[in-house]
């Protein structure tokens, strides 16, 4: 289990973030959301021991991380970074044994078990296909299944995502929530994602976190923070929020044009049924906003 | 994939060529069957070699190919590590500039006359040392930019700190009397100094430095992703990179010091690994310092060879096959075997 106690974090001389606390158990998916630049990745950082803290707590099965080596975070916390560049060395199955970093000694001479870990990583991943390939020459999707791989062949109880979709078409999105979701239950995982999509969010997250402003603004599940009254003060005044048409839970509108730019034939707002002020979802935060 | 036994055996085959091309070639050529005859005594029914033959290996040709293969095998592992280290295609011992520092503080050490008194030649590779690492902790301070190190400010920082260490040891050169003329081959890359006198005080530190560098490979591969994801795979960064900068500048220290500053082998035999058998830390390391000696040891024979009698240092014959080659590598738009 991963518990935050009014946490505090940022660069020297500058908190980007204040009080943040939550928690998230094991099987449960939790989503970070919030416009760029609101400390999604800080937050992040923080939790996997890139970024030291200055105050409050993050614990994992009560251990205070600050207070683990590397090492010994290592084997609690793995984390899926953005695929950008990928070294072009490596095989996939060297890039993904190189998760059994935290269990090897100086040499990084792997075991069977560790050869175990990397192929049954390969196989929940499924990408055993590509194991002799080079990461280098792989496509974006591939690279953060790769990446994916490498994390679980870590063994951490905590997996964290940072916004592992960014450069994903709409079906390798899918694909590759759908895995997360699927390793999240099966495997009782922790899981924290930062995601821009609110939709995916949505779509796939047990709760969701919205972070703006310096500090948690909504906590709970997708129906309780995706209402017009939260996200509005946040991602501007024309969002709209619907209902999926087959899940029970909402979907996120952005804005369209401006009446005189939009394109030819829709130069002009249907009037909704809802108006502005009657959000879809009724409001249940635990955060106050101050616009 | 070739197994990893073949790769080593093709490198080892090589680096036996070129000890037998360096030990046999000469002002007076040895036939190999006598240099085995030298190695092997009473080993199969080989010709025995004449004594003047034998003395010569033993004593000239033996103790300078010994001093060569260690220099390339220094430069050569220690451009790998510092490629792997900054994640930048063009490191090298000379063109960042640690070379240059490292041969200022040679210079150094051999102009003040009191460490020589009590520790002999093993002084000057901790002078060298102290040079090589201010030298490179500068250049990779002057090159970040943020949290990248690019390509152009790498050199551009190595340039710099290469030009200023060289013009003080000018300066040291011109003050001192007495070792003008070594000095001189330092800049000139000759490996000027003979016997074994120079072999003994230069195993020490390459035998440690290289070791360490050797040891190395995994965490090299890990820092291959980025600081940040090394971290979050259980390295410690921050440890692992001040170690092997130490290594690394200590092997190029050992080698200026007692060959000069020789450049691009460091550069080169890596991309050569890497090239032809890929670019994991754990074998890439070793097959550049049994490729760098191999290397350099051509070099050096072709140096003695040219224009025989008279030996050209062999800075010069390794500048000019490095050179094109870096500006080979400098032209490729994406340097995608990195």
């Amino acid at each position: 289990m991963l518990q935050i106690d009014s946490l505090s974090v940022g660069y020297p001389h500058k908190d980007v973030l204040q009080d943040i606390s939550f928690s998230v158990s094991a099987g449960e998916m939790l989503a970070l959301i919030g416009p760029n630049g609101a400390g999604k990745s800080t937050l992040l950082k923080a939790i996997s021991g890139i970024l030291p803290y200055t105050h409050g707590h993050i614990r994992v099965d009560r251990q205070e991380i600050a207070s683990l080596s590397i090492l010994q975070r290592a084997r609690l916390i793995s984390v899926v970074p953005q695929a950008q560049s990928l070294p072009a060395l490596f095989t996939v199955y060297q890039a993904v044994l190189l998760g059994r970093t935290p269990y090897l000694g100086w040499l990084g001479q792997p075991g069977r078990s560790d050869h175990a870990a990397a192929r049954q990583a390969l196989t929940q991943t499924n990408i055993e296909h590509l194991a002799n390939r080079y990461t280098g020459e792989l496509s974006g999707g591939e690279q953060q299944l790769v990446l994916l791989a490498r994390a679980l062949a870590q063994s951490t109880p905590i997996l964290i995502l940072d916004e592992p979709t960014n450069h994903l078409d709409l079906q390798h999105q899918s694909n590759f929530l759908s895995l997360a979701r699927c390793l999240c239950v099966e495997n009782g995982l922790v899981v924290v994602i930062a995601v821009h999509d609110l939709n995916l969010a949505s779509l796939y997250a047990d709760r969701v976190a919205m972070l703006a402003r310096g500090g948690l603004q909504a906590l709970g599940t997708p129906q309780e923070v995706f209402t017009e009254a939260n996200l509005r003060p946040v991602y501007g005044a024309n969002v709209q929020v619907i209902a999926h048409p087959q899940f029970d839970i909402p979907l996120v509108l952005p804005d369209g044009p401006q009446d005189q730019y939009a394109p030819a034939g829709r130069g002009y707002r249907v009037q909704l049924d809802t108006p502005n002020n009657q959000p879809a979802y009724s409001a249940h935060t635990i955060g106050q906003f101050h616009p | 994939m070739q197994k990893t036994w073949r790769k080593y055996l093709i490198a080892l085959s090589l680096l036996a060529a070129a000890i037998t091309l360096s030990v046999t070639v000469g002002s007076v050529f040895i036939p190999p069957a006598e240099m085995l005859a030298v190695f092997l005594p009473g080993w199969g029914n080989l010709p025995a070699a004449s004594s003047a033959h034998a003395t010569i290996l033993l004593k000239v040709r033996l103790p300078h190919s010994a001093l060569i293969f260690l220099t390339g095998a220094a430069l050569a592992g220690s451009g790998a590590a510092y490629q792997g280290l900054f994640r930048n295609p063009l490191a090298d011992p000379y063109l960042i500039g640690v070379a240059s520092g490292a041969g200022l503080g040679a210079v150094f050490s051999m102009s003040v006359q009191w460490p020589r008194q009590f520790f002999g030649l093993y002084a000057i590779p901790v002078g060298a040392f102290i040079g090589a690492t201010l030298t490179v902790l500068l250049v990779y301070r002057l090159a970040r930019v943020g949290k990248t190190l690019p390509v152009t400010t790498l050199i551009l920082a190595g340039v710099a700190m290469s030009a200023f260490a060289s013009a003080l040891t000018s300066f040291l050169m011109l003050r001192s009397s007495g070792e003008l003329y070594r000095a001189l081959a330092f800049l000139l890359g000759s490996g000027a100094m003979s016997g074994w006198e120079p072999v003994r005080a230069m195993l020490p530190y390459t035998l440690v430095g290289l070791g360490i560098l050797l040891s190395s490979g995994h965490a090299l591969n890990v820092l291959q992703f980025g600081d940040e994801q090394a971290q979050q795979l259980g390295l410690n960064v921050e440890r692992t990179r001040l170690l092997l900068v130490l290594a690394a500048s200590l092997a190029t220290a050992a080698a200026v010091s007692f060959a000069g500053v020789i450049g691009f082998v460091g550069l080169i035999t890596p991309h050569i690994v890497r090239i032809l058998w890929g670019g994991d830390y754990r074998i890439l390391i070793p097959l550049s310092i049994l490729g760098g000696a191999s290397l350099l040891l051509v070099a050096d024979t072709l140096a003695r060879w040219a224009l025989a009698p008279q030996v050209l240092p062999v800075g010069i014959i390794m500048a000019l096959m490095g050179a094109p080659f870096f500006l080979w590598l400098l032209r490729q738009a994406r340097l995608q075997i990195f």
